[in-house]
């Protein structure tokens, strides 16, 4: 449904996305992970033809989004990474609003807003204006618009941050349920623990290149351990005892508040940790993550700026 | 699911058929969708203020109509001797147009632009950026005209609307309201800060003053009256009167002709603008 | 990364400092974000008079003088009648800028005013600091518009220390009154244009500005003699050509100002306050 092939961006000097590729195919949940700055949202507005790509090849549905905006737009649902629902219109009103321009007519968008009331679970909340909705009703509601025109395809653009934790399982499980019903999505995260829920295949992304490629259990079995040992030793204290004890595991990154251990069995290596006489301050053993895959192939964690 | 079927059926086929046309890249045909916003969100905002706008002319028509109309007696003008009050009552109209047009298509549109982000919105369904200019424009020429509308009804209420012909004032007046919203929202979407959208004022206030409104262009030094002439509010001004009682000649013409070209000249504008902001 | 930088020792004299002047640093934050306007504010503050000057008061007192003769109102020719009044409406409406936006500002865009309310700084502080800043804004256009009346001979040299007291006096209260008045608005939708066209327009229009009071009809000359405007006018006249005026109505006029002045202060800092902590 969607490829791209050299897709590259430039803002002045700047290249924001540099030589991309990728493919997504109908039915497919596709996910773009990243951190702040990586061109993840860049990627996203020229797939929703509403940036003009610098160079390379874009095909969504078939079309090229610089000559057939409007005809590629009336195919897709939106949901940019800040809000822009329509603060002067009550929550119904945004919908009926949003399915006109793509010039709906009334009777189907009678009965679609109902749905998609029910769905976004607002339907108490119809009458209300924009400004007096929670963060998680906003983006709800930003994700029900972006379905008002049963898009093919819906794309995310970092749907959850800034939601609380409950917001964002709510929000989760109704992902979930349009990717059950067969929707085409694309979402873009720093969260891994997102991408590990919605995405089916994902491309890791860093100052606009790809790094890797392929489904979330495929990346971590290739790009890290089984297990993860963190161990915090104070921040003066790290970087001296990092060398001492790195050998434990098949690998160890140094972060400035704490050492990452990758090994196979977390509890065991803790233990030879201790036994060579190193108490950290805390420790935990973790399964492994897509934080990890991302730390192996760039160095950086996704939060890091 | 069959609502799911007209949908897709719909949005798709409206953009695939206007695919065909030139221009389907920044033209989908529908403004009126864009209109239909700006009148929804209407009902839910103040309605107090949208009606008072038709009170400012009527104020300004009876303080200086009539109140300083007492200091100024008659005024000979159109080639007859007219009240000070019959003399304003057309320039009040034009201006009352303008007015109500630049309100909309720039504080408003400025707002839109930068805080409320409706515009990113809008073109990020199958709506081109000439649509949203056009719809957003034909906005704001509404509010104008509507209120040119109003105030000609209390002009006529006392007793200064001289003809019939006077009725043709109000598609000069819409005429007006889309050529001033045109320009007034291709140079908002130029503007970066609310700073320079203030400068506005400095345009606004030496028109209203100046364009003959309150006395005839002909008081000015010869030099000067052709810099006047030329500028929007005269022309306007000028366009109204002549009507109003009836003159048709030339200089109307020149009127229209200047007119329907700031209106072009201001959608286009305004078209690549919101290209650039929204569709680079 | 640590934070060495230590605020002073905090002591009884240190707090007690913040405590009296808050209005002060309230003041100055109010001049630094006035200062980014300056090109608007000095562009405003010389092309008003200058337009109004040269458009009503040459253009249309052309019209009156040809009707009335050279002298027609009070004895002097029409720019002389106009200028007081312009003056201190100049005054008044420059004062709204400073007032309005930045308490809706404070109160709803930015909620500025609960931020500086956490501090040891008191609602009434945040009030008294509003209209001092706005102070020397009127202070500023009155000077200036002076100096442009100076030159289009509308007022001799003399009235510079009677005609400039009082636009700054009729500016001051005024906008003491639109500082109790905005503090109370909950929902801004539409409110400045509204106070623009049902209040500041028909104040401007009707408060004998561009022509006497007694013109009107008497059904209408209450406007005036509600209007600050037209209180400010009349003393403006009286000091500036020798208007004829008697000193109660003198009394009266001066007392009207103070009072709304004083009263308005008082509103609005009880109403800072109380909306700051509640
Ligand atoms: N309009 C723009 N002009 C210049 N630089 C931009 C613009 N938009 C984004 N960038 C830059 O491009 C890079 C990628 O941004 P973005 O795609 O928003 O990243 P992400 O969504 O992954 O956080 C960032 O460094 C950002 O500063
Ligand atoms: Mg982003």
């Amino acid at each position: 449904m969607i490829s791209a092939n050299g897709l590259t961006k430039r803002y002045g000097d700047f290249t924001a996305v540099d030589g991309i590729d990728f493919e997504v195919a109908r039915g497919e949940s596709f996910g773009i992970l990243g951190p702040n700055g990586a061109g993840k949202s860049t990627t996203m507005r020229m797939i929703a033809a509403t940036l003009l790509r610098t160079s390379g090849d874009l095909t969504i549905l078939g079309k090229d989004p610089s000559r057939e905006g409007p005809a590629i737009r009336a195919h897709l649902g939106v949901v940019p990474q800040q809000d822009n629902n329509d603060a002067e219109l009550t929550v119904r009103e945004n919908l009926y609003v949003y399915g006109r321009y793509f010039g709906l007519p009334r009777s189907y968008l009678k009965p679609r807003i109902e749905e998609l009331l029910a769905f976004a679970q607002l339907e108490d909340k119809r009458d209300t204006k924009i400004d007096a909705l929670s963060g998680g009703m906003k983006r709800r509601l930003t994700i029900a618009r972006g379905l008002i025109n049963d898009p093919e395809i819906l794309m995310l653009d970092e749907p959850t941050t800034g939601l609380d934790p409950q917001a964002r399982h709510i929000l989760w499980d109704r992902l979930f349920r349009l990717k059950e019903d067969g929707a085409t999505l694309v979402v873009t995260t720093h969260h891994m623990d997102e991408a590990e829920q919605l995405c089916d295949r994902l491309v890791v992304m860093d100052r606009g290149h790809v790094v890797a490629e392929g489904t979330p259990a495929s990346l971590i079995r290739e790009y890290a351990s089984k297990e993860v040992v963190e161990v915090r030793f104070g921040s003066d204290r790290n970087a001296e005892i990092a060398p001492l004890i790195a050998d434990i595991g098949e690998r160890a990154e140094i972060l400035p508040d704490r050492i990452l251990i990758y090994t196979e069995a977390g509890e065991e290596s803790l233990q030879a940790i201790v036994a060579r006489g190193f108490s950290p301050v805390t420790s935990l053993v973790r399964r492994s993550s897509l934080e990890d895959v991302f730390l192996r192939l760039t160095g950086r964690t996704l939060e890091d700026e | 699911m069959i609502t799911q079927l007209i949908a897709t059926s719909a949005a798709v086929e409206i953009a695939e058929r206007r695919g065909t046309y030139p221009g389907a890249g920044v033209y989908a045909g529908r403004p009126h969708a864009v209109m239909q916003r700006a009148f929804i969100a209407l009902k839910t905002s103040n309605m107090l203020a949208f009606l008072t706008g038709f009170v400012e002319p009527v104020l300004f028509l009876l303080a200086f109509g009539y109140g300083l109309g007492g200091l100024v007696g008659g005024i000979d003008a159109q080639g007859q001797d007219l009240s000070y009050a019959a003399f304003i009552a057309p320039a009040l109209l034009a201006s009352s147009a303008m007015n109500g047009a630049i309100f909309d298509s720039t504080y408003n549109v400025y707002f839109k632009m930068h805080y409320g982000r409706i515009y990113q919105g809008m073109l990020s369904t199958s709506l081109g950026p000439l649509d949203v200019a056009l719809g957003e424009i034909g906005w704001a020429m509404l509010r104008g005209a509507t209120y040119a509308v109003g105030f000609m009804s209390v002009t006529a209420v006392f007793g200064l609307v001289p003809t019939w012909w006077a009725l043709l004032t109000i598609p000069a007046a819409v005429l007006i309201a889309f050529a001033f919203s045109a320009i007034g929202m291709a140079f908002t979407s130029y503007m970066t800060s609310f700073q320079q959208l203030n400068w506005l004022n400095f345009w606004l206030l030496p028109m209203f003053l100046f364009s003959g409104t309150f006395f005839p262009i002909s008081s000015y030094p010869g030099w000067l009256q052709p810099v006047i002439e030329v500028t929007p509010l005269a022309q306007a001004v000028e366009m109204v009167r002549s009507i109003w009682f009836g003159q048709f000649d030339l200089g109307l013409a020149v009127n229209i002709l200047y007119f329907v070209a700031i209106s072009v000249v201001g959608a286009s504008l305004t078209t690549r603008r919101l290209t650039a902001l929204f569709l680079r | 990364m640590s934070l060495v930088t230590r605020a002073p020792a905090h002591s009884p004299e240190v707090d007690s400092r913040a405590a009296r002047r808050g209005a002060l640093y309230v003041a100055e934050y109010r001049l630094r974000s006035m200062w980014k306007w300056r090109r608007s504010i000095i562009t405003d503050g010389l092309g008003n008079p200058i337009l109004y000057l040269t458009s009503i008061g040459l253009g249309v007192g052309s019209l009156v003088n040809a009707n009335l003769g050279p002298t027609g109102i009070d004895g002097v020719p029409y720019l002389v009648f106009l200028a007081p009044a312009l003056i201190t409406a100049a005054a008044m409406q420059g004062v709204m800028n400073e007032i309005m936006f930045p308490t809706l500002a404070g109160f709803l865009w930015d909620k500025g005013f609960f931020a500086m309310r956490a501090t040891p700084i008191s609602g009434g502080q945040i009030a008294d600091g509003l209209l001092l800043a706005a102070s020397a804004r009127i202070v500023f256009t009155s000077v200036v518009y002076w100096l442009v009346l100076l030159a289009f001979g509308a007022v001799g040299w003399s009235s510079a220390l009677t005609l400039i007291p009082v636009a700054i006096l009729a500016g001051i209260s005024w906008g003491a009154a639109m500082l109790a008045a905005t503090a109370n608005v909950k929902d801004d939708s539409g409110f400045i244009s509204l106070v623009m066209r049902i209040v500041i327009m028909p104040m401007f229009l009707f408060s004998g500005t561009f022509y006497p009071l007694s013109t009107l009809p008497i059904a209408v000359q209450w406007i005036g003699w509600i209007s600050p405007l037209w209180h400010a006018t009349e003393l403006g006249r009286w000091l500036s050509y020798g208007m004829a005026m008697p000193p109660w109505q003198v009394a009266i006029s001066l007392a009207y100002l103070i009072a709304l002045g004083v009263l308005g202060l008082i509103l609005a800092r009880r109403r800072f306050e109380r909306r700051l902590t509640s």
